[in-house]
């Protein structure tokens, strides 16, 4: 089928583009080292206080620093789109017979691969620090966190067709991905947040995919927490690739 | 399907909230098969608009137009089945190497992975490419860069290209090159539009042209043929300040059928351009004027274009 046959030759090329460069190694390698270094201890302090989640520090702290990586690796990616634009590939190809939505999901999925990628340099790197992880909770973490990828890297791509600059698309990209990190309890646990922060944080899906990855790299997989995340994460991931591929085919009609 | 590869019929494209800005307003073009055709205009005429609507980059606001026999509004996916389409800007990723880029845009179209190398390669090839084929396209001098563009544009053989400006920019080698590559893409049965403000690149290089202004289509045929319809000849005189006076006199003379100032020189167009020369020069002296220079020469298509829209190219652009 063409959707699959276009998506495939989109993601091949994008992953050979990324990797040509060793940028997303660094990025990849660098970021979670200095927040285990540096913050990492912080939290270790506040483990064993009442209302922290179970499991070590780092087996609280390393699932959200990956949601983190997920976010991060899915919301600025409409950047490198609008350089593509801008040398003309993306109006060359829609002169083609190509389908509109492996546009975004080629590249989505490559986005995913980068941030997956990074997030298994930054599990080994925490397993020294105390970081423990169930074999097979860590598999279905990290397709959690790919359908985080899919669920954010798709609006960021159609905002850049939209908008077509960086800078109107910088101060909007901040202004959603904020808002999503503050809210998901990536940094400090959302159990230590007063009741109405929770409250606002219960909209946020990234909430509720921390707390999965959370439970699963306990291995608590009878966890509500684990199908509320998994559930809530691609049914919105499923909307985002509907709407962003809208957005494609309408500006190609 | 007809011999028309293009046809259009009132074609219109608006822009701005109100659709107050007019880029293409009404445009009847018929384009037949194995050509090469020309849209010329002054920057902002109105050529990448009509070109994007034809190439199914763009809606129309109001109108018709059928390439290659499909509706570019209805039926896009068969319009761009059959046409390839350069860009001014082109379309490659710097990072891509050329092979790179035509292999992906084969695959877009449908080829097997072994059929699209063939295919890049025989391109390659053809547009003198094989020994940078490999290499990023950012190193690319700017006729290469072209060059490759047009490969792209080409890689499903078909049978209709557009090329945006496809010489903007180039040295006045590479742009030979280009010419000898279009002419050579004729000669294979590939239609070729392409959209220029160059008045020799019209002259020397399409079979017929078309001639738009202000989103609207002022004259079109084949060069000679527009030329002709400026009959006699063009004499241009260098005055000091006093052109519109100048013009003024001489407009009232029997043998001048037209006189207008261009860039502050007087321009007439005469029916025999030899015997007008010494009556042009005794009239000047009897009123004490001397001009500066005089020029005769055959109605060019800065003429056409000046005669239809009142204004030169060269300032137009």
């Amino acid at each position: 089928m063409r959707l699959f046959s276009d998506t495939w030759l989109m993601f091949k090329r994008s992953l050979g583009l990324t990797f040509r460069q060793p940028a997303w190694l660094i990025a990849g390698v660098v970021q979670p080292f200095v927040y285990l270094l540096l913050f990492g201890p912080l939290l270790n302090s506040f483990s064993g206080m009442p209302g922290f989640p179970p499991g070590g520090a780092f087996n609280v702290f390393v699932p959200g620093l990956l949601v983190m990586t997920a976010l991060f690796g899915s919301t600025f990616v409409g950047f490198g789109f609008i350089d593509e634009m801008r040398h003309g590939v993306v109006e060359r190809m829609r002169v083609t017979p190509m389908s509109r939505t492996a546009t975004v999901l080629g590249r989505s999925l490559r986005d995913v691969v980068v941030f997956l990628l990074q997030g298994c340099i930054l599990v080994a790197l925490a397993i020294p620090f105390g970081l423990t992880i169930n074999p097979l909770g860590f598999v279905v973490a990290f397709g959690l966190l790919a359908l985080i990828g899919l669920m954010l890297g798709p609006v960021s791509y159609a905002m850049a067709l939209v908008i077509g600059s960086e800078d109107a698309l910088a101060p909007l990209t901040q202004a959603i991905a904020l808002p999503l990190l503050l809210l998901s309890g990536v940094m400090l646990p959302m159990s230590f947040a007063p009741d109405w922060l929770r409250t606002i944080a219960s909209f946020n899906p990234l909430y509720h995919a921390t707390l999965a990855i959370r439970a699963l790299f306990n291995a608590q997989f009878s966890s509500p927490d684990v199908i509320t995340g998994l559930l809530t994460t691609g049914a919105f991931a499923l909307l985002s690739i509907f709407v962003a591929s809208r957005a494609f085919n309408r500006r190609t009609a | 399907m007809d011999s028309n590869v293009i046809e259009t019929a009132g074609l219109r494209r608006t822009f701005g909230k109100k659709g107050e800005i007019e880029a293409v307003a009404g445009v009847d073009l018929r384009v037949g098969s194995g050509s090469i055709f020309g849209f010329l205009g002054p920057n902002g005429a109105g050529k990448t608009t009509t070109l994007r609507i034809l190439a199914t980059l763009l809606p129309p606001s109001a109108g018709e137009a059928r390439v290659m026999g499909y509706d570019v509004a209805k039926d896009p996916e068969q319009v761009r089945r059959r046409i390839g389409y350069v860009a001014q800007s082109g379309g490659s990723d710097p990072r891509m190497s050329g092979r790179g880029e035509l292999v992906m845009q084969g695959r877009l179209f449908g080829l097997s992975g072994q059929a699209a190398k063939v295919r890049a390669q025989e391109l390659l090839e053809a547009m003198d490419l094989a020994d940078a084929g490999d290499r990023a396209t950012e190193g690319y001098s700017g006729g290469m860069r072209r060059r490759l563009d047009v490969a792209i544009g080409m890689v499903h053989k078909p049978g209709l290209l557009f090329l945006d400006e496809p010489t903007t920019g180039l040295d006045p080698q590479a742009r030979a090159r280009m010419w000898d590559e279009v002419r050579r893409l004729r000669e294979t049965g590939t239609t070729v539009f392409l959209t220029t403000h160059y008045l020799d690149e019209a002259d020397a290089l399409c079979d017929r042209l078309a001639i738009i202004d202000h989103g609207r289509i002022v004259a079109e045929g084949t060069a000679p043929e527009l030329k002709k319809a400026i009959a006699g000849d063009v004499v241009t005189i260098g005055v000091d300040g006093s052109g519109e006076l100048v013009a003024r006199l001489l407009e009232q003379q029997p043998f001048v059928r037209e006189a207008g100032v261009v860039d502050g020189a007087v321009r007439l167009y005469v029916d025999d351009g030899e015997a007008s020369l010494p009556l042009v020069l005794r009239l000047l002296d009897g009123q004490g004027l001397a001009p500066q220079s005089l020029a005769l020469h055959r109605p060019s298509l800065d003429d056409v274009f000046l005669r239809q829209t009142g204004r030169s190219l060269r300032d137009a652009a």
